[in-house]
């Protein structure tokens, strides 16, 4: 197998361009579903039975809990690729993914609690699904903080990336919490191989939201690796050409 | 360069590691005692805060040991690498031609006999102190045992990535402690079971799991978080 597009894709001009191009057609199709998800999601999807009108929370919730997840498995597939290949870009996308994994995993626990309010009748409670969110939020933030504390950028990247892999036992934690424990928090609506869980007339909002939310996660990304490699390569001879 | 011919075999290197991280670990005995010192202060520190009551104590007391315990290992980890980094003398291990992964987890298994141990053997007089039962004792003393070595190496990777970073002991807490948690919620759990007198295996059966899981794949991550703390 050829893999020269595997290390033309690893350097940094190459990259820089590539992310550039990529970016518009991941962020706008992104911003036209998530507008079509949240019409549907709040005015044409019909009330829930059980939970009234505040089930409509999900639709932002649950791609925000999941991207919390999936951003960080994708976060240390990264950085064990930069760590094991050496491979610098990887190591960007691992730093790209940390802040914004962090803002998904604030976002899920935030609008959970708004959730849990009329549902549960409290804000938070001590709860396995909960708290191993709350863990992995302090995870990415424990992540972060090991990478501000180097100066040097290579030793930062290796460090880190260390951390985000011990750090991804937390992740089936997080995801089979529901089943493992009996857990005030419901088990999971929405299946890829059976049938889901939930009424098909609310179904299609949630899969748009979801899709939505994924691609908005990477065109965000793109704006943010590439900001890394502009302060990684803040020198190089390659971005005075260009610029 | 040279190779060197007559390297030690495994187990000569382990008992030399020991050893020698043994006879430290006496001449600077001071050191040693002040994490247990700590333990016994932060579990002192309940009863005065909370109330004398045994009765109440009796229900918060598996937390407290538990996370008492979990912060004078905290406290200790801070004197686990850093001197052998500052003195050069990991320098010398890194450039051995010898296993370092295997070489640190010696290192931590000696560290958790002089801190894990001994707050293992001293639990018992504690929990008798918030109210634990005897008939609980072996419990409390299984998962603090189980419970103490994961810690200790579930932290050493945290030291060893926190090494290379000047004031590193605010930083070892936000990386060690959220990777300890299940620890604490498996031992606790057991310990409480335990004083009510029902089933315990389940949760010591966890913490022996997670203890396999911490030695067999936590000393790679320690030597390649070494290897980076070193070079500079």
């Amino acid at each position: 197998m050829n893999w020269t597009w595997f290390h033309k894709f690893a350097s940094p001009p190459h990259a820089y361009r590539l992310l550039g191009t990529l970016r518009p057609w991941l962020f706008w199709p992104a911003v036209v579903l998530m507008l079509w998800a949240v019409y549907n999601g709040l005015f044409v999807a019909p009330t829930d039975y059980q939970q009234g009108d505040s089930f409509r929370i999900m639709y932002v919730h649950v791609p925000s809990a999941s991207l919390s997840l999936m951003v960080y498995s994708m976060m240390a597939i990264a950085a064990g690729i930069g760590i094991i290949w050496r491979m610098k870009l990887a190591h960007a996308v691992a730093a790209g993914c940390a802040v914004i994994g962090a803002w998904f995993t604030v976002l899920a626990l935030v609008t959970g609690a708004i959730w849990g309010k009329p549902m549960w009748g409290a804000w938070w409670a001590w709860d396995p699904r909960l708290t191993s969110e709350l863990i992995l939020l302090f995870l990415y933030l424990g992540y972060m903080a090991l990478r501000a504390s180097y100066d040097d950028v290579q030793r930062a990247d290796r460090a880190s990336g260390i951390l985000a892999v011990v750090g991804i036992v937390n992740v089936p934690i997080v995801k089979y919490s529901v089943q493992w424990w009996n857990s005030l928090h419901q088990g999971s609506s929405l299946s890829l191989t059976g049938s889901s869980a939930i009424d098909p007339s609310m179904l299609p909002p949630l899969l748009a939201m979801m899709v939505g939310f994924l691609l908005f996660f990477g065109a965000i990304l793109c704006d943010r690796v590439r900001a890394e490699i502009l302060t990684r390569e803040r020198n190089a001879g390659w971005l005075s050409e260009a610029a | 360069m040279s190779r060197v011919t007559d390297a030690p075999g495994l187990w000569p290197l382990a008992s030399r590691v020991l050893g020698r991280e043994l006879t430290l670990a006496g001449r600077h005995w001071d050191q040693v005692a002040q994490p247990l010192l700590f333990f016994v202060i932060v579990v002192t520190l309940f009863p005065l805060a909370t109330s004398p009551d045994l009765a109440q104590l009796r229900q918060i007391a598996p937390g407290v040991v538990w996370v008492a315990a979990m912060l004078s290992s905290l406290l200790a980890l801070e004197s686990l690498f850093r001197p052998d980094v500052e003195d050069g003398t990991m320098e010398q291990w890194v450039l051995s031609e010898q296993p370092l992964a295997w070489m640190l987890l010696m290192k931590t298994a000696a560290h958790w006999l002089v801190s894990g141990l001994p707050l293992v053997i001293l639990s018992p007089l504690l929990g008798t102190g918030l109210g634990v039962p005897v008939s609980a004792w072996p419990v409390l003393m299984a998962s603090l045992a189980l419970g103490t070595a994961a810690l200790s190496v579930l932290g050493a990777i945290g030291a060893a990535l926190t090494v290379g970073v000047r004031r590193g002991n605010v930083l070892l807490a936000l990386l060690v402690l959220p990777l300890e948690v299940p620890v604490l919620i498996f031992g606790a759990r057991a310990v409480s079971l335990g004083m009510t007198g029902e089933a315990v295996a389940g949760p010591l059966n966890l913490l022996a799991a997670i203890l396999i899981l911490a030695v067999s794949l936590g000393p790679m991550a320690m030597a390649a978080a070494i290897r980076i703390g070193v070079e500079s």
